[in-house]
C-alpha cells in the first residue's frame, strides 16, 4: 500500500458543493453589504443631525438617548423648525468626516464642536455661532501651581492625537512642557486622575463637560486664551436654512433656554463661559 | 499543531522518588511566586500611590451593568464582528482570485498577482487603514472608517489566503492533476475544477485562524475612529472615567471570542479531511507559515520545484530528495509535502517517514492520548493507506 | 514630483522609519529572551511552570495588540507607575517596546515549539542516555537544534513584529511612521496617494531583505541529517 493508490480524483464530487459554498459566501457578502447600505437612506419628515457621541457634556450617547449641550441646542432648533424629538435621527459626526457628511447629504446639520474657519467655509456653510469656546486647561482639584498656560513649563500636558491645541501651548506659552497624546479626552482625564499628567488642554466647554462628569475631582482653570466660534454646519450655500436656524438660535438665547442648557450640561464644574463673547452674537448670514 | 503534546516527555527520564519530590517542591515554589506577583499587582491597583482605588465597585459597576452591555459592548462587538465577517469573506474571494492568478499558466498574470500579493503582505495594516480612511473621507464617502477597516483587512488577509491556496494546491498529491489531465481536462480546467476546490477545503481551517487574526486586527480600527468594541469600551469609560475597567471587560470579550474561534480551528480539520486529498492541517492560533516568495517556510516547495526542474533530461529518477539530505529547515507539515510530492515508486522504502513516527509516551500513560495525537495518527494513516 | 521631494525635505521620513526599526530591534531582542524562557518553562518537568507558560501564550495570542498597547499606557504606566524615564518621549517608546515584547514573545514561544518538533526523538534519547539532566539536554542538545529548525517561523514572527511596530501609535509614540503618515496626510491631502506609497515602499524595502535573509538562514543553519 502506498500513496498513489488513493489518488482518486476527488474534485468531481466536490465541485457542486464548492460552487454552492461560493454562492453562499457571495449571498452572505451581499447581506452584510445591504445592511451597511441601509444606514444612509433618507426618511421623509425627519431631520438628521450630526453630533459627537463620545464627548460628555456636549454630545454623548447614554442609555439609548443623547445628552449634552450640542444635543440640547440641536433639539431646540429642530423644534423651531417643526421637528419634534422623535423626528430627529442622530448621527455620529467624527471630526475628520464632518465636511464629507454634509457634502454627501448624510446629515442636514452638524453640531459637533465644529469651529467656523475660513478653510471649512470653502466646503460647507455655517449658521450660528451658538457658542464661543476658548482653549483652556483642566487640572486636578486643589492644584495650586497652574493658573494658565504660562505655568506649564516643566509640567506634563495631555491632548488628543492630531489636535493642535497642545502644540499651541508649547509654541506660545511654555516651551518646556512635555506632551502626551491620547486618542480621546477621556484617556487624558484618566491620565490626569492618576497623576501622570498635570493638565489637559482643549476647548473650555469640552473640559467643562469632562469636569462635570468627574464627580468634582477635576476643575477647569477658567482663563481661556483663544476663541473658537462653534457653528452649525449645513450644506454649502443653503442661506434660507441658515437664516431659519439663526432665528431659532436668537430666540433660544433671548428666552434663557440657552443659558439653562449650558448650566445644566456643565453642572458641578462651576464653569463660566468667556463672558466677553458669550452668549454669542449671531452673525448675519452672508451671501456666499 | 500538537499544542497539547507533551514535549517534555522526550527531555527527561521518568523521575524517581527523589526527582518527584524535587519537582513537587519546584512546583509549589513556582506556583507561589506567580500568585505572589498577581497579588502584588492587585494590591498596587487597590492602593495606587496617587489616584483612586482601581478595584472599587464604584468604578466596576458602570462597566458591568446592563446598560453598558446594551449600549456599548454589544453594539461594539457587532460592529467588530460585522467588519470581520465581511473582511474574511472578501479576503476569501480576493485570495481565491490572486491565488489562482499565481497558479495560472500565463506568466504575466502570475507576475502581476505575485507583485500585488507581496505588496499587500508587506505593508502594515494600520497604514493601509489610515490611507484608505483619509482617502475615503477625502473623496466624500460615507462610513469611511468602516470601509477603510474592511478593505485594508481584505487586502492583507486576502494576500495570506492567496498564499494558502497556492500552497494548498502545491500540497495536493500529483496524481490528482495527472488523473484529471488524463481524463482530458485542460491545465486550467484541472486547476479550477479539481485542484483548487480541494485546496479550498484543505485551507478552511487556516481560514478560521485567519478570522482570528482579522478579529484582532479590527481593533486597529479604533485608531481610525471605527466604533468597534475597543472604541465603544473607551467611550463608555469616558463617562465615568473608568476606562481601565471597561478596557478589561473588552479584553475579556476579545479573549473569549478568539479562544472559541481557535477551538473551532482545531476541530474543523477532522471534518474537512473527508473532502480533500490534501492534508487539512490543524494550524496554530496564528498561522506560522503564510507562504510567499520571500517566505522561508517555502523552502521545501522551492527545493522540490528545483529538483523537478533539474531532472528534465530524464535519466534514473532520484532515489532521495536533494532537499532531504540538504535541510530540515521546516516545520513539520511541510516535511510531508516533500515526501508525497516527489514519491518515487521504484523505491517505496524511501517513503519511510523518519520524523513522523509515534513518540513513545514515557511521561504519560497510553490512555492519556490527546486529541492531537489522534489527529496525527489519522493523518499518518491516510498517507500510508 | 517636486511636491514629493519637498515632502522629503519637510518631514523626517527616514527618522520615522528609524523609530520603527529601533522599536523592532529592542522588542525582537527582549521577546526572544522571554520566548526562550517561556518555551523552557513549557517543556520543563514542573507542571505549574508549564501551566503558566501555556496560559501566557493563550492570553497574548488571543488579545489584540492595540488593546495591549493601550493597557501599557493607561494600566502599566498610569496605574502601576511603570516608568522608564521622566522624558515622556523616551518613556512611551519603552512602554511600546514592553507591549510589543509581551505580545511577540507568545509567538516566539510557539515558533520555537514548532522548531522543537523538528528535532528527532533520538537526539533527546541520546542525550538522556549520556546522562544529561533536563537543563543540560534542553540547552545543549534540543534548543540549539530547535532554534535552527525554527528560523522560518521566527522570521515570519519578526516580519510581523516590524509591521506591528506601527501600532506603537496607540501607546503615544508620536514619532513613528504611521503617525508621521497621518500627520503628512493632514497637511498635504492632495498628495495622499504619493505619501502612502512612500511609506508603503519603505516597508516593502525593509521587509523583502528580511524575508530573503530568513530563507537563506533557514537553509544555511538547517541541521544536516
Amino acid at each position: 500500500m502506498s500513496v498513489h493508490t488513493r489518488c482518486v480524483v476527488k474534485g468531481t464530487q466536490g465541485i457542486q458543493t464548492w460552487w454552492r459554498a461560493l454562492i453562499a459566501a457571495l449571498c452572505a457578502v451581499a447581506c452584510v453589504f445591504s445592511l451597511a447600505a441601509c444606514g444612509s437612506d433618507k426618511e421623509a419628515g425627519k431631520i438628521r443631525i450630526g453630533i459627537k457621541f463620545d464627548q460628555p457634556g456636549l454630545g454623548f450617547k447614554k442609555a439609548g438617548t443623547y445628552v449634552g449641550f450640542d444635543v440640547d441646542v440641536a433639539k431646540y432648533i429642530a423644534g423651531k423648525l417643526g421637528y419634534s424629538e422623535d423626528k430627529i435621527i442622530w448621527k455620529e459626526a467624527p471630526s475628520k468626516q464632518r465636511e464629507a457628511m454634509l457634502q454627501n447629504g448624510d446629515v442636514d446639520m452638524i453640531l459637533a464642536t465644529y469651529s467656523i474657519t475660513d478653510e471649512r467655509k470653502k466646503a460647507v456653510s455655517f449658521a450660528g455661532p451658538y457658542f464661543v469656546a476658548g482653549q483652556d486647561l483642566m487640572v486636578r482639584k486643589g492644584e495650586t501651581a497652574i493658573h494658565g498656560p504660562q505655568d506649564l513649563n516643566g509640567k506634563r500636558l495631555c491632548s488628543v492625537t492630531g489636535s493642535t491645541s497642545a502644540v499651541t501651548v508649547k509654541a506660545k506659552f511654555a516651551s518646556q512642557v512635555q506632551l502626551m497624546e491620547q486618542p480621546g479626552y477621556a484617556e487624558c482625564a484618566t491620565a490626569l486622575f492618576s497623576g501622570i499628567v498635570d493638565a489637559v488642554t482643549t476647548d473650555d466647554i469640552i473640559l467643562a463637560g469632562l469636569a462635570s462628569a468627574s464627580r468634582g475631582r477635576l476643575t477647569v482653570v477658567g482663563k481661556p486664551f483663544t476663541q473658537e466660534y462653534y457653528g452649525i454646519g449645513i450644506k454649502k450655500g443653503d442661506t434660507a436654512f441658515a437664516q431659519q436656524i439663526n432665528t431659532a438660535l436668537s430666540e433660544m438665547i433671548a428666552n434663557g433656554s440657552w443659558q439653562r442648557a449650558l448650566a445644566y450640561n456643565t453642572r458641578g464644574a462651576h464653569f463660566k463661559p468667556d463672558l466677553k463673547y458669550n452668549p454669542p452674537v449671531i452673525q448675519k448670514v452672508d451671501e456666499q | 499543531m500538537s499544542t497539547t503534546k507533551d514535549e517534555s516527555s522526550l527531555l527527561f527520564d521518568q523521575p524517581g522518588p527523589r526527582g518527584l519530590r524535587k519537582i513537587r517542591i519546584a512546583n509549589w515554589l513556582a506556583g507561589l511566586v506567580f500568585i505572589l506577583v498577581i497579588v502584588l499587582i492587585l494590591l498596587r491597583l487597590h492602593n495606587p500611590p496617587d489616584g483612586e482605588n482601581q478595584l472599587s465597585w464604584e468604578l466596576w459597576k458602570p462597566a458591568l451593568e446592563t446598560e453598558a452591555w446594551t449600549d456599548f459592548y454589544l453594539p461594539g462587538l457587532w460592529m467588530t464582528i460585522k467588519a470581520s465577517i465581511l473582511a474574511v469573506l472578501g479576503s476569501m474571494i480576493y485570495g481565491f482570485i490572486f491565488g489562482m492568478g499565481r497558479l495560472l499558466p500565463s506568466k504575466i498574470v502570475r507576475t502581476i498577482s505575485g507583485v500585488i500579493v507581496e505588496f499587500c503582505r508587506a505593508v502594515p495594516v494600520l497604514m493601509l487603514m489610515i490611507f484608505f480612511w483619509r482617502w475615503f473621507a477625502f473623496s466624500g464617502m460615507s462610513e469611511a472608517s468602516y470601509w477603510a477597516v474592511v478593505l485594508s483587512l481584505i487586502l492583507y488577509n486576502g494576500s495570506v489566503v492567496a498564499e494558502l491556496i497556492r500552497s494548498g494546491v502545491g500540497n495536493l498529491p500529483g496524481g490528482q492533476r495527472e488523473a484529471s489531465l488524463a481524463l482530458g481536462l485542460t491545465q486550467t480546467q484541472a486547476l479550477m475544477q479539481i485542484e483548487v476546490p480541494q485546496a479550498i477545503y484543505a485551507m478552511l481551517p487556516a481560514a478560521v485562524t485567519q478570522l482570528i487574526v482579522v478579529l484582532k486586527d479590527t481593533a486597529l480600527g479604533s485608531i481610525i475612529m471605527y466604533t468597534d468594541l475597543l472604541q465603544e469600551s473607551r467611550r463608555l469609560g469616558s463617562m465615568y472615567f473608568n476606562i481601565l475597567q471597561t478596557l478589561v471587560v473588552a479584553a475579556v470579550i476579545y479573549f473569549i471570542v478568539c479562544a472559541l474561534l481557535s477551538k473551532l480551528a482545531r476541530i474543523l480539520p477532522e471534518h474537512m479531511q473527508k473532502r480533500t486529498a490534501a492534508t487539512a492541517t490543524p494550524v496554530d492560533v496564528e498561522p506560522v507559515a503564510p507562504l510567499a516568495i520571500m517566505d522561508a517556510s517555502n523552502v521545501n516547495q522551492i527545493a522540490v520545484a528545483q529538483e523537478v526542474d533539474g531532472n528534465r533530461y530524464g535519466g534514473a529518477p532520484l532515489q532521495h530528495h536533494v532537499h532531504h539530505r540538504g535541510s530540515n529547515a521546516s516545520i513539520r507539515q511541510w516535511r510531508h509535502t516533500r515526501y508525497i510530492q516527489g514519491y518515487d515508486e521504484t523505491h517505496p522504502e524511501s517513503q519511510e517517514e523518519v520524523h513522523n513516527r509515534e513518540i513513545p509516551n514515557l511521561w504519560k500513560r497510553k490512555s492519556s492520548e490527546t486529541d492531537d495525537d489522534a489527529i496525527d495518527q489519522q493523518n499518518h494513516s491516510t498517507e500510508k493507506s | 514630483m517636486n511636491d514629493v521631494l519637498q515632502l522629503f525635505s519637510q518631514y523626517d521620513i527616514p527618522g520615522a522609519f528609524l523609530v520603527n526599526i529601533e522599536l523592532t530591534l529592542w522588542s525582537a531582542l527582549f521577546s526572544m529572551i522571554l520566548g526562550i524562557v517561556l518555551v523552557v518553562m513549557r517543556i520543563s518537568p514542573v507542571s505549574s511552570l508549564r501551566t503558566v507558560s501555556a496560559a501566557y501564550v493563550a492570553l497574548f495570542q488571543n488579545l489584540p495588540l492595540t488593546i495591549i498597547m493601550v493597557f501599557m499606557v493607561l494600566g502599566a504606566f498610569a496605574q502601576l507607575k511603570l516608568s522608564f524615564s521622566n522624558q515622556f518621549d523616551v518613556n512611551f517608546f519603552w512602554l511600546a517596546v514592553v507591549g510589543l515584547t509581551l505580545y511577540t514573545a507568545a509567538f516566539v514561544c510557539e515558533s520555537l515549539r514548532s522548531g522543537i518538533n523538528t528535532v528527532p526523538l533520538g537526539q533527546a534519547e541520546a542525550a538522556r542516555a549520556l546522562g544529561l539532566s533536563f537543563s543540560e539536554s534542553a540547552f545543549q542538545i534540543i534548543l540549539p537544534q530547535a532554534f535552527r529548525g525554527s528560523v522560518a517561523p521566527l522570521g515570519n514572527t519578526f516580519i510581523a513584529l516590524l509591521k506591528n511596530s506601527t501600532v506603537a501609535a496607540a501607546a503615544s509614540v508620536a514619532t513613528e511612521s504611521s503617525s508621521l503618515m497621518s500627520e503628512m496626510i493632514e497637511y498635504h491631502a492632495n498628495s495622499i496617494v504619493a505619501i502612502f506609497f512612500i511609506f508603503a515602499m519603505g516597508y516593502v524595502i525593509l521587509i523583502l531583505p528580511i524575508g530573503a535573509l530568513t530563507t537563506f538562514l533557514s537553509n544555511k543553519l538547517a541541521v544536516r541529517r
